[in-house]
């Protein structure tokens, strides 16, 4: 596309996004007349829920494409500043828009690794990795590898590795998005757990099954306004109702001191310490209990049961023997459903008889070694989050769809920029509701709690977003009394800062929008991976433009459906897995992504010996340290927690790329023609 | 100006970004418990740095980029 073609493309974009952005100002407006009319909140988020899911389908409809060019790469020539708006969509997972905020809450200081980490990482891809991977202008990572590191045959191995990582890395991470998609819905619509999962899934499907990166370019800038709208504008709120100054990124400077200096009085509260011991003397309960298996498991079962029998030969009130039966199915089944219960319940009275640490106190520890140990950490984990981010396939692949190498520069600067002004306000967030919490909630009337706490306390009952118990029986809530889910700070910003409930509609849509955008780039990571790379370069190099492009479709199609599966299931341990697909990921692709650049003499077996090492590495570390997996914390290296993996998997995989590089063969004369062409400037 | 000068030069420009990204990360965790006393304009200076300020100067180092290698592919279009 020339110069002036390429202006009127962009004048033509802001034209019809600011047509978009004024519309959806209207609808939200229109929403909020509607409610003081009187219209039910039920149908507020019905009214969210599908009118943002019919604009993504009609995007697609109005993008629909069958040419490989602008299936695979929206026909390169999104400008820099779209490409950018898109990406962030891509990159705002439904965990950065509503769990991050909550860890930010709930840890202080030591969750800002993230916001650093997936900012740092940025540096990484403008600097080593995207103006080259458009320069090479072809259509996935793998191919990128192959070509590199091809020879004679590592070409296709190459290949097969670089598709399982980046199936491995995505298919997680999707299927937590199309998790999330489910639980938004089911918690603002009501509908269905896997009902919500499949209405994601449809708008998914119509957007990228039509349009593939077009369609999913375009609907992903329109989620991204959405995405801004609903975090900001509650965030703005409470920032003008604690200090007067609407933006919230400036305004918390102010409040943090006054935050100290209320968790000092807090910490040193006689009643609050009251609360604690009650929680101590708890842990200290289920301990004794722990000890005490199975002997204790049955002593315990049969005294329940005698209660049961007591309660009935007396003819007690309904409500007492219906409870006195609720203990007893509630109880532990056998003695080993008891050591897993009873150890939970053990950890989590510790945890909450634990003193609150300052929110802006840098690696709180009761020993220097302690706190050492939780710097080291904090660097690993931000480290390990940067070299991901440069490594995940579905934004990697979005430096392809620029129009030169010069715009895919520009386009990581704005991607960047869109996703601070998300990630400034995080922390921001997280301080705003704390001081809320601290101040208005703590020390309240339990007869009078506010309404947002009753509401979101009763909104999931088997998973309590809040819950908040009188302990000691005083009337007034403690601080220790309150356990709070770092997720539902997001969801309940707008009740909080007591905006109408359209804006409670808006934050749920933009979670939706989300994760539906990270869900869309993610799916289509994958399914090009299968089809481009594994089907048209491996199993028929022949087929026709129109067959590749079909078949593409059908493996969305099967891969769409086989992670809905998946998230239906509610598998409780893919939400901390997805942390791992970054350290994976990392160890895998970044070093034979970067020192494919910057290393002539790096060859194939290099690049096979550094994919399998990195990722065998960081694999048996992550087996071997967390328990999920069956591994256990004592056998951690330097005390580096499982999730940072890559702190050693990536330094493995440099390190045997580099030396199996030097003992075998220089690479041949087109893999060095190769690097000179991406190497030289347009 | 030839290839190969553009490349020793992108190469360097790399590098400088690349030790100011490292130091940057680094310099605000590593030494956040010394900075925590100091505080600018009511902030906290080692939060902000985490919270804030490492990620803008992240912007800034692309931006540099992007706009150093404009001129630099510039610079060599017009020798050639």
């Amino acid at each position: 596309m020339t110069k002036p073609a390429q202006r009127t493309f962009f004048q033509r974009l802001t034209r019809y996004y600011a047509f978009f952005t004024l519309g959806f100002a209207a609808f939200l407006v229109s929403l909020a007349v509607l409610e003081k009319e009187g219209m039910p909140r039920v149908w507020i988020g019905y009214m969210f829920m599908f009118a943002t899911i019919v604009l993504y389908a009609s995007i697609g409809l109005v993008s629909r494409t069958s040419n490989v060019s602008e299936y695979y790469v929206a026909g390169r020539r999104v400008p820099a500043l779209y490409n950018g708006m898109a990406t962030a969509a891509d990159w705002i997972s439904a965990a950065s828009f509503i769990s991050l905020a909550g860890s930010l809450y709930l840890h202080g200081f030591d969750g800002l690794a993230y916001v650093m980490g997936w900012t740092g990482g940025y540096c990484l891809v403008a600097l080593l990795i995207a103006p080259y991977l458009r320069k090479f202008g072809q259509y996935t990572i793998p191919d990128f590898l192959a070509a590199r590191y091809g020879g004679a045959q590592g070409g296709r191995a190459v290949r097969l590795f670089a598709v399982t990582a980046t199936i491995v890395v995505s298919f997680t991470y999707v299927v937590a998005q199309i998790y999330a998609v489910g639980l938004i819905a089911s918690r603002f619509t009501g509908v269905d757990f896997s009902v919500g999962i499949f209405l994601g899934l449809a708008s998914i499907l119509v957007c990228s099954f039509l349009g593939g990166m077009r369609a999913i370019t375009w609907t992903q800038v329109a989620q991204y306004i959405i995405i801004l709208a609903a975090f900001l504008i509650p965030a703005m709120w409470l920032s003008a109702k604690h200090s007067d100054n609407p933006i919230p990124q400036v305004a918390y400077g102010k409040l943090l001191p006054q935050l100290s200096a209320r968790e000092a009085a807090l910490m040193n509260d006689d009643k609050e310490a009251q609360v604690r011991a009650i929680f101590c003397t708890r842990a200290d309960d289920y301990q004794r209990r722990l000890d005490g298996l199975p002997y204790s498991w049955e002593t315990g079962r049969a005294s329940l049961q005698h209660y049961l029998d007591n309660v009935r030969l007396r003819n007690a009130s309904l409500l007492e023997i219906r409870n006195a039966e609720r203990a007893l199915i509630a109880y532990p089944k056998n003695a080993d459903d008891a050591v897993a219960i009873w150890t939970a319940l053990r950890d989590e009275n510790v945890a909450r008889s634990r003193r609150i640490t300052p929110h802006a106190a840098p690696f709180p520890g009761a020993t220097a070694e302690e706190s050492d140990i939780k710097r080291n950490n904090f660097l690993a984990l931000a480290l390990c989050m940067m070299l991901g981010t440069a490594a995940l396939p579905h934004i990697l692949m979005r430096s392809y769809t620029t129009p030169s190498v010069d715009q895919a520069r520009v386009s990581v600067f704005w991607t960047l920029f869109f996703i601070l002004l998300i990630y400034l306000t995080i922390p921001a967030l997280a301080v705003l509701v704390k001081y809320d919490v601290y101040t208005a909630l703590v020390g309240s009337d339990f007869a009078h709690l506010p309404t947002w706490v009753s509401y979101w306390a009763n909104v999931d009952r088997a998973n309590p977003l809040i819950s908040i118990a009188d302990v000691n029986g005083d009337g007034i809530v403690q601080l220790a009394e309150i356990a709070i889910d770092g997720d539902v700070l997001v969801l309940a910003t707008p009740e909080i800062a007591g905006l109408p409930y359209v804006i409670s509609g808006l934050v749920a849509a933009g979670g939706l929008a989300a994760a539906l955008s990270t869900a869309d780039g993610l799916l289509l990571a994958i399914s090009n991976a299968l089809s481009h790379d594994v089907y048209y370069k491996i199993v028929d190099p022949k087929a026709s433009t129109q067959k590749r492009v079909t078949i593409s479709k059908l493996i969305l199609l099967g891969v769409a459906f086989v992670a809905a599966y998946s998230a239906s299931t509610k598998p409780g341990d893919i939400l901390s897995l997805v942390g791992a697909a970054f350290s994976l990921a990392a160890s895998t692709l970044f070093p034979a992504l970067v020192v494919g650049v910057f290393w002539r003499r790096a060859n194939g077996y290099g690049a096979l010996a550094g994919m399998a090492t990195g990722f065998l590495v960081c694999q048996f570390y992550m087996l071997h340290t967390n328990p999920v997996l069956g591994g256990s914390a004592a056998d951690q290296w330097f005390h580096i927690a499982p999730i940072s993996a890559a702190v050693f998997g990536v330094p493995a995989g440099l390190l045997a790329l580099i030396v199996v590089s030097l003992l075998t063969p220089p690479p041949d004369a087109r893999s060095v023609a190769l690097v000179d062409y991406v190497r030289r400037p347009e | 100006m030839d290839d190969r000068t553009h490349w020793d030069k992108t190469r360097r420009l790399t590098a400088i970004l690349l030790l100011a990204w490292l130091l940057t990360g680094f310099g605000a965790v590593f030494f956040a418990r010394e900075l925590t006393g100091l505080t600018i304009l009511g902030w906290p200076l080692s939060f902000y740095l985490a919270a804030q300020g490492a990620s803008l100067l992240y912007l800034a180092l692309i931006g540099i980029y992007a706009w150093r290698m404009r001129r630099l592919d510039r610079q060599l279009r017009e020798r050639a």
